[in-house]
């Protein structure tokens, strides 16, 4: 049992992220008053991707393929140091933030590098906004997490996580409000979602994350669209960990209920994309830095 | 000892013994390569050895210098530092002969041996120097040779003006250090180290007096914004090899001084720590938004040399406040991060800057626009590169990851304490380290990917082949070093108890039970970055034996539509990092000369850019137009000797009256 609970956070997420992906979908499709794609069709788009040959650049070097590889693999070994909800992570030591912060970044780079790598033009492009939203999200990420550090007296997630109680929202109502709101924001941001850029075109009119993975086919694509569900899931996961205080240190009825979050988060995400159009491109790092503003004055609120 | 003053012996004979026979290059080569690298590995023994038994190593001696006396003495704090210089010297070595061997006659060849070597014992004896006055003679040394270094191509205009603007730098940071110690060996009565903590003691007004001049005199050493507009001048122009030691070692040593400066000091005041984090945070983020504007990859490099003493700085700020405020996990953790970038620093910029060497020798350009596609003609550099700048960047599992590790969690402690002061000092430095990990990630991105992936934009790259072996050896070491620094990182930071005791004061045990506490965590992180090297590695084997099986297509990739797409069309690096310098444009101002083509048939069109330093434009050149103005006094400079006895005469007469009076 043991063992089970505190690999629930991970396995959950390997089997869940991909529905996530589903329920935005599926959510964005019935505003539109469409049927939409099954729940499962992001299962299905992988293991297709996973069947297909795949096509490489002329100018590539062995970094393409290198990329996806890295990105999926540092974000498998963040899920286990990500709590969920109440349910304390795999792993759980002081200042495991920074280590999830430097998984993160280093799943990044290698994206970025390995869209690099193919010389074209287009994924320089993708590339450049990449690290330009990222340089601006880097310090919202850390100052929500400073915030949330500071309102539970410890920096570890599991124990940061485990402190976020209906006792510490009454105690610190507008802080976490504001914390959450820059967490909500950071997941749209990090994962490419509209009003940052819009995931479901392809070609000239996506900005960001679909343009600097264009190239890639067959099991690294599979690969890159399981490691952005998983990103997903993680920041998904650290928001609704905020905005569900509900800990009964029951492993089954805490486990039900960050589930259920997470599903009203999807929902929700997707609601926001059927309601919003995308932001222009100079607009995204004044959203940014919005985000980071208000994680700024939650601390401030924390310090006196 | 013996090792030491042998190891200076050596180098002194090696680079002598290249001037002499700088008739022939082969011998003058080998006589300056044979004297850096054993002196050096001897150098490196002494300081070792020093770490590990913790007894410190002295030797003193009588000499005729009026007052200063002749002390040397090795203690854990100066073993750390010494381990970057002579570590550092020994591989630029190796690097430096292949590096020369094109290069003109055996009298620059000679030359640049002989600075090296001196640079490098000059660098020693300042760290080992206990004596005020050796401390500055050395310091000269050390502050000379560069010159020599970065106007190692003295035919080009643009090397000499480097070399001069170097020059003047480091003699305006000299001043203020003769005011430092004559001002402490006046309140000590003696110029031995010894007797100054002693004195500051005696004396606790003027400890903050001695602080800022500490801070000024090695802070240009250091490059802190602003004195840091010599670094972006001189590393383009000097040698590869010499740019390594520079920016790897010898910054390091104003890095040195300060924090021996902070030990006489004593008990700091909280506002110094504040002074210090403040420092840090615009030099760090300046330094890396000046680099994310630069096209010349060795301009870039160096900026980011300013930004990491700016981490540095962070590390020391928080460590210092720390003292000030009696939390003593703060201090250990604060300096620990600090000086392990130190030593972190060292490596990764020592391998960049000798790429960066190896990318000018093959392709004969560092500029960024004209090179591309060189990993696969230069793999084994291209490598290098690649785990260098990712150390950089501060991700995991190289090295530079841990010391920013030990800085944020300085950070998030901070955040967590119950005190306002030390809550806003922890979340500035925390916005500011992620703000700055965030920009230099953009910024390796753009160095890596454009000057080693897609296609080569010039033709000289295109013909470009890796370099000698030496030259590869060279910095596959260091890019080993990177790697086992990161995965042993719990083993290097218990190693720096005795180091971190040295330059906090704090008590040995005390130090090692604070260091306890960030490595258990980092075990567990080194654990979780095996996990991921082990999944990566065995996926990328399970991919290559499925590829094997069969033959994969290559196919041109998507170029926006153009059918017939040239390595020209390619992002560059100025568009690359456009959208953060056009967000940064406060600090960061670029020029742009743009020629659009006009017409119905538009034959030419031409667009360039270029970024210079605020710095040097705003502060520097009209003060230096300003000294310009002092130039009027050569009046009195007449060259006649009768006058200048006139002078003396004159002299002697006001101080007798005044002696009178």
């Amino acid at each position: 049992m043991a063992i089970l609970s505190s690999l629930s956070s991970p396995i959950c997420a390997l089997i869940f992220a991909p529905l996530l992906l589903g329920i935005i979908n599926r959510t964005k499709a019935l505003v539109a008053g469409r049927r939409g794609p099954p729940l499962l069709q992001p299962y299905w788009d992988i293991a297709k991707y996973l069947r297909r040959g795949v096509v490489y650049g002329k100018v590539t070097t062995p970094l393409f393929r290198l990329g996806p590889i890295v990105n999926l693999a540092s974000l498998a070994v963040a899920l286990l140091i990500v709590p969920f909800g109440g349910l304390g992570a795999a792993l759980n030591f002081s200042g495991d933030l920074i280590v999830l912060a430097g998984l993160l970044a280093l799943g990044r780079f290698a994206t970025v590098l390995a869209a690099l790598d193919t010389g074209s033009s287009f994924e320089g492009m993708g590339a450049s906004r990449e690290v330009h939203f990222a340089a601006l999200a880097e310090p919202a990420f850390f100052l929500a997490l400073a915030t949330l550090a500071r309102v539970t007296g410890s920096f570890s997630l599991t124990p940061i996580y485990a402190g976020i109680t209906v006792n510490a929202w009454i105690h610190a109502l507008p802080t976490l409000v504001l914390v959450a709101m820059t967490l909500l924001i950071l997941e749209l941001v990090e994962n490419t979602r509209i009003p940052v850029d819009d995931p479901a075109t392809h070609l000239e009119l996506t900005m960001i994350h679909e343009v600097m993975v264009l190239d890639h086919s067959g099991p690294e694509l599979a690969s890159i669209h399981y490691a952005a569900a998983l990103k997903l899931w993680i920041f998904g996961s650290l928001f609704v960990g905020v905005i569900v205080p509900f800990r009964s240190s029951s492993f089954w009825l805490d486990g039900v209920a960050i589930l259920l979050g997470m599903a009203v988060l999807a929902v929700a995400v997707g609601t926001i994309e059927s309601t919003m159009a995308r932001y222009r491109l100079v607009q995204v790092p004044q959203f940014i830095v919005g985000a980071a503003t208000l994680s700024a004055v939650a601390f401030i609120i924390m310090l006196v | 000892m013996l090792d030491f003053a042998a190891a200076i012996v050596l180098l002194l004979l090696g680079g002598l013994l290249a001037v002499v026979f700088c008739a022939r290059s082969v011998v003058c080569q080998t006589a300056g390569q044979f004297g850096a690298i054993a002196g050096s590995a001897l150098g490196l023994v002494s300081a070792i050895r020093v770490l590990l038994t913790g007894k410190a190593d002295g030797i003193s001696g009588v000499w005729y210098m009026p007052g200063g006396g002749l002390h040397f003495q090795i203690d854990a704090l100066s073993a750390f530092f010494l381990l970057p210089v002579f570590g550092l010297s020994i591989l630029t070595a190796l690097y430096g002969r292949s590096y020369l061997t094109d290069r003109r006659s055996g009298y620059a060849l000679a030359g640049s041996w002989f600075h090296l070597n001196m640079l490098t014992a000059g660098m020693a004896l300042v760290i080992a120097a206990h004596d005020g006055l050796l401390f500055l003679l050395a310091w000269e040394v050390m502050a000379l040779s560069p010159f020599f270094l970065v106007a190692f191509d003295d035919r080009k205009a643009s090397a000499r003006k480097a070399a001069w603007i170097y020059l003047s730098a480091t003699h305006l940071g000299t001043a203020f250090l003769l005011i430092f110690f004559v001002l402490l060996g006046e309140l000590a009565g003696t110029s031995d180290f010894d007797g100054y903590a002693a004195a500051l003691r005696a004396n606790p007004a003027l400890s903050s007096m001695v602080f800022m001049l500490a801070l000024i005199g090695f802070g240009s050493k250091a490059g802190i914004v602003p004195a840091h507009v010599w670094l972006p001048e001189a590393h383009p122009a000097a040698p590869s090899h010499a740019s390594a030691l520079m920016s790897g070692a010898m910054i390091k040593v104003g890095i040195y001084g300060l924090v021996r400066a902070l030990t006489f000091l004593g008990t700091p005041q909280p506002w110094w720590g504040w002074l210090l984090i403040a420092l840090g945070a615009s030099s760090g983020v300046l330094g890396v938004l000046f680099a994310l504007a630069q096209h010349d990859l060795k301009r870039l490099l160096a900026y980011h040399s300013v930004e990491n003493i700016g981490i540095i700085l962070l590390g020391i700020g928080i460590g210092v406040l720390g003292l000030a405020e009696g939390i003593p996990l703060l201090a250990v953790i604060g300096f620990a991060a600090g000086l392990l970038h130190v030593l972190n620093h060292s490596i990764f910029k020592g391998l960049l800057f000798l790429a960066a060497g190896a990318v000018q020798h093959a392709a004969h350009s560092v500029e960024l626009e004209e090179l591309g596609g060189l990993l696969k003609r230069m793999p084994w550099t291209g490598a290098a590169f690649l785990i260098g700048a990712t150390a950089i960047v501060g991700l995991p599992p190289f090295n530079g990851f841990v010391s920013e590790f030990l800085l944020f969690y300085s950070g998030f402690f901070a955040v967590v304490q119950p005190a306002v002061n030390l809550a806003s000092a922890g979340l500035i430095s925390l916005v500011v380290m992620g703000l700055i990990s965030g920009l230099a990630a953009a910024c390796f991105a753009k160095a890596f990917g454009i000057v080693f992936l897609g296609s080569p934009r010039s033709p000289q790259a295109g013909e470009a082949r890796e370099v000698a072996r030496p030259m590869c050896a060279a910095m596959a070491i260091l890019a080993l070093l990177c790697l086992v620094f990161g995965l042993a990182a719990p083993i290097v930071v218990s190693a720096l108890d005795r180091v971190v005791a040295a330059a906090t004061g704090l008590a040995i045990g005390g130090v090692r039970d604070q260091l306890a506490t960030v490595t258990g965590p980092l075990t567990i992180a080194i654990s979780i970055f095996a996990v991921l090297i082990v999944i990566a590695a065995s996926a990328w084997a399970i991919r290559s034996r499925r590829m094997a099986l069969a033959a994969v297509p290559t196919g041109p990739v998507w170029g926006c539509g153009y059918p017939h797409p040239t390595p020209k069309m390619q992002y560059t690096a100025s568009s690359f990092a456009q959208p953060l310098t056009t967000q940064f444009h406060f600090f960061v101002r670029i020029r742009e000369a743009l020629v659009p083509p006009e017409g119905y048939f538009p034959a030419t069109a031409s667009y360039s850019s270029e970024s210079s330093d605020p710095f040097l434009r705003r502060l520097f050149a009209p003060a230096f137009r300003w000294f310009d103005h002092l130039s009027r006094m050569e009046i009195i400079q007449r060259g006649l000797v009768n006058v200048y006895v006139l002078y003396l005469a004159a002299t002697l007469i006001v101080l007798l009256i005044w002696g009178s009076i």
